[in-house]
């Protein structure tokens, strides 16, 4: 019985820490992507997108001024849905 | 009706709704909407986190800083929205699950130390009350326009109206308030936006339009703009000027500021459920993003349309004339303006005409040569007025004048007042009740909070008279400092086992370092001419003062590593308190003190 106990219990401590490095993974590959959104296409690696015209501008500036923005939203929202999905996969989720 | 009236009806009107709503959800604060689960919908939650958020900076004084400058701008649009998902992603989920009220009592608690906590709320004092200077300078503005007096009677006139909006209080606590100001605020926004946008390109998506098609020219709008600002001299609206490592610093700054300030993370440790965390900051976004993704295109449309207004004939033939200025209806809008100071112009060859150029740029002072010119006699336009002016330049209807001023002071005075609030609570509870007098009686206890905030306000205005920068670029100042010191002890409390040392030394040193590093640029506590460097030539290579958060919060992060390295590691409940803030399962209901 209290090898059951501690056996479970140690199944819960291993499937939290897989949950946690799972939401780490999840974390990184959004702020890559965020990064290179914003500062990448928006301001380091915008003379490499000036040959994509967009509306008498450059592609580099639509995403400084807009396109930075969408992704954000877009990350956020992805974040939430898959965190949510993951909490489920887990059973970490809030009763 | 003129316009005066007007104003005045729109301001007094929103203000109405305001403590209507107060009065209404007062009223019903038993109905289910507080009782059940003491939170609100995420939606709801996110348009009132909208509200709170965006202030004078955001409304009055952000498009005006694009206007005149262009892509370096962007910074701003950047960096005050991708804090959000540093905010989502590292912060909110975790905090909701610790669930206390502020952001001084997770890092006290998490830390361990009353220290670790003093330290929090005099970081979050400094980086609020810069955060207020900003405001108040946007404060005048918007009431020196609208009540038509000086720039510094508006300033003194709107800090008496913040205070006492302060002092009400309670209504800033109420959710669906801040609702009301997000409707008026977004509002006031876009709709002189579509009307202008409709008036250039034809479309009525300002966001759309600003990509779209200049159709006075038939060239696209950006590319004629581009044409017509170098023509004069300036440089051109979409291109690259600044140095490209400050702007990198200066968005990261911005970015890891948004995710520090406390009147924002606090929001989210009231929403039901960790899920909900996480859709509350999105939902935030979304709103936020309605008047980011115009604004660009704000700041766009008003530079052509001012500079058109002073070349009326086109940048070769005669600029505008005075007669032209005091006569022809449509430039009234200079006249209102230059009695707050914020514009003028002199006619400095005296050839009865204002010509408005770049006069440092050497084509201009050849052509200047030529024509007889003795420099930009467009003297003064200060970039906080563009937005709140922008309406009476594209000469749009009454109506819509008196909406934006409503609009200006809803984003103001909403976020002001919170900041006082946020300032006088963490004075007389976390600082008075919780470390010096912790016998305070609640009267004591109050009556420090009213002195704290009346304390904070004097010293806003007074600063707010000669500010360090327009108001966004103050406000640029609080977020560096919140940057330097708040996200990194929050990040590391929540995704590694720094010690108290550690925490309470990273948030000193990266604290002070970047207050020291503001005060030698902007002068000590903001006082004019006590600098030792300026924003133009740095101490530092490029890194201007409003970038320094980013260097600060690296200070913050590697002085806690390595104190933490060398000092006692955490103990064992720290370490099960860590790890049960990463798991959503067992989140209860937030808890008070």
């Amino acid at each position: 019985m209290a090898d059951q106990t501690s056996q479970s219990a140690q199944a819960g401590e291993k499937s939290d820490a897989g949950y946690w490095s799972a939401n780490v993974r999840i974390i990184l590959v959004s702020l890559v992507i965020w990064a290179i959104c914003s500062f990448g296409f928006g301001i380091l690696l915008r003379p490499m997108l000036s040959g994509i015209q967009v509306g008498g501008t450059d592609l580099g500036f639509w995403f400084a001024q807009q396109g930075s923005i969408l992704v954000f939203l877009a990350l956020i929202f992805f974040y939430a849905w898959r965190m949510n999905k993951l909490d489920r996969e887990y059973g970490v989720e809030e009763e | 009706m003129d316009q005066f009236t007007i104003n005045l009806l729109f301001v007094g009107a929103s203000f109405a709704l305001y403590i209507g709503i107060a009065i209404w959800a007062r009223a019903g604060s038993t109905s289910e909407f507080y009782a059940a689960g003491r939170g609100v919908h995420p939606v709801t939650n996110g348009m009132a986190t909208a509200a709170d958020w965006m202030s004078a900076a955001s409304f009055i004084s952000m498009a005006g800083l694009i206007a005149f400058t262009g892509y370096d701008n962007s910074t701003f649009l950047m960096g005050w929205t991708g804090g959000y998902v540093l905010l989502a992603l590292l912060l909110a989920p975790y905090l909701r699950k610790f669930g206390k009220f502020t952001v001084s009592e997770f890092i006290g608690d998490r830390f361990y130390s009353p220290t670790a906590r003093v330290v929090a709320v005099i970081a979050l004092l400094v980086a609020s009350l810069t955060y207020v200077i900003g405001q108040m300078t946007g404060v005048g503005v918007a009431f020196g326009r609208f009540l038509e007096v000086s720039n510094t009677a508006g300033l003194l006139i709107g800090a008496c109206v913040v205070f006492a909006y302060a002092v009400f209080g309670g209504m800033k606590g109420v959710t669906y308030t801040q609702v009301a100001q997000y409707v008026v605020l977004i509002m006031a926004y876009t709709i002189p936006a579509i009307f202008i946008s409709l008036q250039l390109t034809g479309n009525p998506v300002p966001a759309l339009g600003l990509f779209g098609e200049h159709q006075a020219s038939g060239e696209p709008l950006l590319q004629k703009l581009d044409q017509i600002v170098a023509e004069l001299g300036f440089n051109e609206y979409t291109a690259h000027h600044g140095d490209t490592f400050n702007m990198v610093l200066f968005t990261l700054s911005l970015m890891i500021g948004t995710a520090g300030l406390p009147h924002v993370i606090m929001r989210f440790f009231t929403v039901p459920r960790v899920a909900d965390a996480r859709w509350s900051a999105g939902w935030a976004l979304v709103f936020i993003a309605l008047l980011y993704l115009t604004a660009p295109a704000v700041g766009a449309m008003a530079r052509l349309n001012i500079t058109e207004m002073f070349w009326p004939n086109g940048t070769d033939a005669q600029a505008v004339s005075i007669e032209q200025i005091e006569s022809d209806p449509a430039y009234d809008w200079m006249a209102t303006w230059q009695q707050t100071g914020l514009l003028g112009w002199e006619d400095k060859n005296g050839d009865g005409r204002i010509q408005y150029y770049n006069d440092a740029s050497p084509d201009m002072q050849e052509r200047a040569a030529e024509e007889g010119w003795a420099g930009n006699e467009l003297t003064n336009f200060n970039r906080d007025i563009l937005v709140l002016a922008n309406p009476e330049i594209a000469n749009l209807p009454g109506w819509v004048i008196g909406l934006v001023a409503a609009g200006g002071l809803a984003a103001a005075l909403s976020t002001a007042a919170g900041l006082l609030l946020a300032i006088s609570s963490a004075v007389s509870h976390d600082l008075m009740k919780g470390q010096l007098t912790p016998n305070i009686s609640e009267k004591g206890e109050l009556l420090s909070a009213r002195i704290a905030m009346a304390v904070a306000i004097a010293v806003a205005t007074y600063l707010g008279l000669n500010p360090p920068g327009f108001a966004a670029q103050t406000v640029a100042l609080a977020f560096g400092l919140a940057a330097a010191s708040i996200f990194p002890a929050l990040m590391m409390g929540i995704f590694t086992k720094v010690n108290n040392k550690g925490a309470v030394a990273g948030m000193l040193a990266g604290l002070i370092v970047t207050v020291i590093y503001i005060f030698l640029h902007k002068g000590w506590f903001f006082i004019p001419d006590t600098n030792s460097f300026t924003d133009a030539d740095p101490l530092l290579g490029t890194i201007k003062s409003t970038s320094f958060g980013a260097v600060g919060a690296a200070i913050n992060f590697a002085v806690a590593f390595t104190v933490s390295k060398m000092t006692a590691a955490i103990p064992q409940e720290i370490e099960e308190l860590v790890e049960s803030v990463r798991i959503p399962r067992g989140a209860g209901a937030a808890q008070d003190h």
